[in-house]
């Protein structure tokens, strides 16, 4: 069973379809005995940052994240869910994040050429960085849909891939059990449920 | 880097796609369901939802089938026609849509745009706007191009891309149905005043429509097209392979 972390923040119908689409068993819940209990955790997010690390602590489930990414067990973030799981985020002021991952969040604008679009919306190819039991059912090179303005830096320890964008952002991150993705593996077609996939797996939690 | 987008777009009418379709394999060919699945398999990158029903019956029938789709395609989805309100915004959103576009509500309420970016963030919104030259000024037209606003239509997307839409789609009265090429000019002007995505819209009829387009105007996103798809006309696939020939960026 996954839980997908119900904190108010975003629609969760699509990436709930998705994990039925790869046959798991999936959960939409704000319930800390459901998110304990489960075998993996998905930590969504869209919106701003300080919303989103407001509203988690608020509902008290910021230390749930903690104690499933302490326990060992599998824990994915994704897009800002994933900017959550790092030290803070320099996104309209400055805000404190779970702090799961070292490293902080900044604007894309800082790195990027001036003539490039920000928010980046559409489809970018993964840059493999390491090895990751999440790219068991994929290749490098293979694309997948990101809508973001800001990016996840210094943190070069945990990055396993990124996309270039004018300059090469992070499109996701592992630090043992504790995985993140920018990108929408949800809106990523074949290649982003192959990701899900992936992620479902025993060696994921080895 | 990122690639460009190819987008076709669905007209849905009472819970089936309108215009005819053509294609081998394809069972059922006005199931929106179905073909979202056929597009999505050939490599489409997004697919836009147009729901051209008046009646009530008909939104609640659309509501089925975007949550079915956004239930079996896992790509963007984006969905218009009748989006008025907020309330709107909403009840698509919770189908499954990952973006909404406006076109008549904004014209009729500006604010629309504004409060939809704030409640749903601007990457949320879509300012869709039909354009036709007009004496030789860039004119906006609302009711499905059938009304001319009098308003000057560079200056209506650009405050509209300030207001809070995240992405432009225009479509250019003067080209759509001509199959001549898209409407390079009109969309160039647009380019050169906002900074969101531009999705060309109107006047494919052929592969070389869209390389010329990519080609000539690097700074358009995307290009969406309908019934060139839907009869076969161009397909998806050629489309990127031929793209990719010409070295514009394309997934695969």
């Amino acid at each position: 069973m996954t839980a997908i972390i119900d904190y108010g923040v975003g629609n969760l119908f699509s990436l709930q379809c998705s994990f039925g689409a790869i046959g798991e068993d999936v959960v939409v819940t704000s319930d800390e005995a459901v998110i304990r209990n489960a075998d993996r955790v998905i930590l969504p997010g869209v919106g701003a940052f300080s919303d989103a690390a407001k509203k988690l602590r608020d509902t008290g489930l910021d230390n749930v994240v903690k104690a499933v990414a302490d326990s060992g067990k599998p824990i994915m973030g994704i897009c800002l869910g994933m900017q959550l799981l790092f030290e803070k985020s320099y996104e309209f002021g400055t805000w404190e994040g779970l702090g799961l991952i070292k490293g902080d969040v900044r604007p894309i604008a800082d790195v990027i050429p001036a003539n490039l679009k920000i928010p980046q919306i559409g489809w970018n190819a993964l840059q493999f960085k390491k090895d990751s039991p999440l790219f068991k059912y994929i290749k490098d090179g293979d694309f997948v849909y990101f809508v973001h303005s800001y990016y996840a830096a210094n943190c070069a320890d945990a990055v396993i891939a990124d996309c270039n964008y004018g300059a090469p952002l992070t499109a996701a991150v592992q630090k043992g059990n504790v995985f993140g993705c920018q990108f929408h593996p949800e809106k990523s077609g074949k290649i982003g449920l192959a990701i899900l996939r992936a992620f479902c797996e025993p060696e994921v939690a080895s | 880097m990122i690639t460009k987008r190819i987008i076709p777009c669905l007209d849905v009418r009472n819970g089936r796609v309108v215009k005819g379709v053509n294609f081998e394999g394809l069972a059922d060919v006005s199931s929106p369901v179905a073909l979202a699945k056929f597009y999505s398999d050939c490599g489409a990158d997004e697919l836009v939802f147009y729901d051209i029903t008046a009646s009530a019956e008909g939104r609640s029938l659309f509501a089925d089938i975007l949550t079915e789709t956004a239930k079996q395609v896992f790509i963007p989805l984006t969905v218009g026609g009748g989006i008025n309100t907020v309330a709107d915004f909403d009840r698509v959103l919770k189908c499954g849509a990952d973006k909404v576009s406006v076109n008549s509500g904004a014209i009729r309420n500006p604010a629309l745009i504004e409060e939809a970016a704030k409640l749903y963030g601007s990457q949320c919104v879509v300012l869709s706007a039909d354009v036709k030259r007009v004496d030789g000024v860039f004119r906006v037209f609302a009711k499905g191009g059938r009304e001319n606003t009098g308003m000057e239509a560079i200056e209506w997307i650009r405050a509209g891309v300030e207001r809070g839409a995240g992405e432009i789609v225009l479509n250019s009265i003067d080209t759509d149905g001509v199959k001549g090429g898209f409407d390079l000019e009109m969309l160039e002007a647009v380019c050169n005043v906002v900074s969101v995505p531009v999705i060309a819209s109107g006047g494919a009829g052929k592969i070389d429509d869209f390389i010329t387009l990519f080609q000539t105007l690097p700074k358009v996103d995307a290009g969406l097209a309908a019934s060139i798809f839907h009869f076969g006309e161009v397909s998806i696939a050629d489309l990127k392979t031929a793209m990719k020939d010409h070295r514009i960026p394309v997934r695969l």
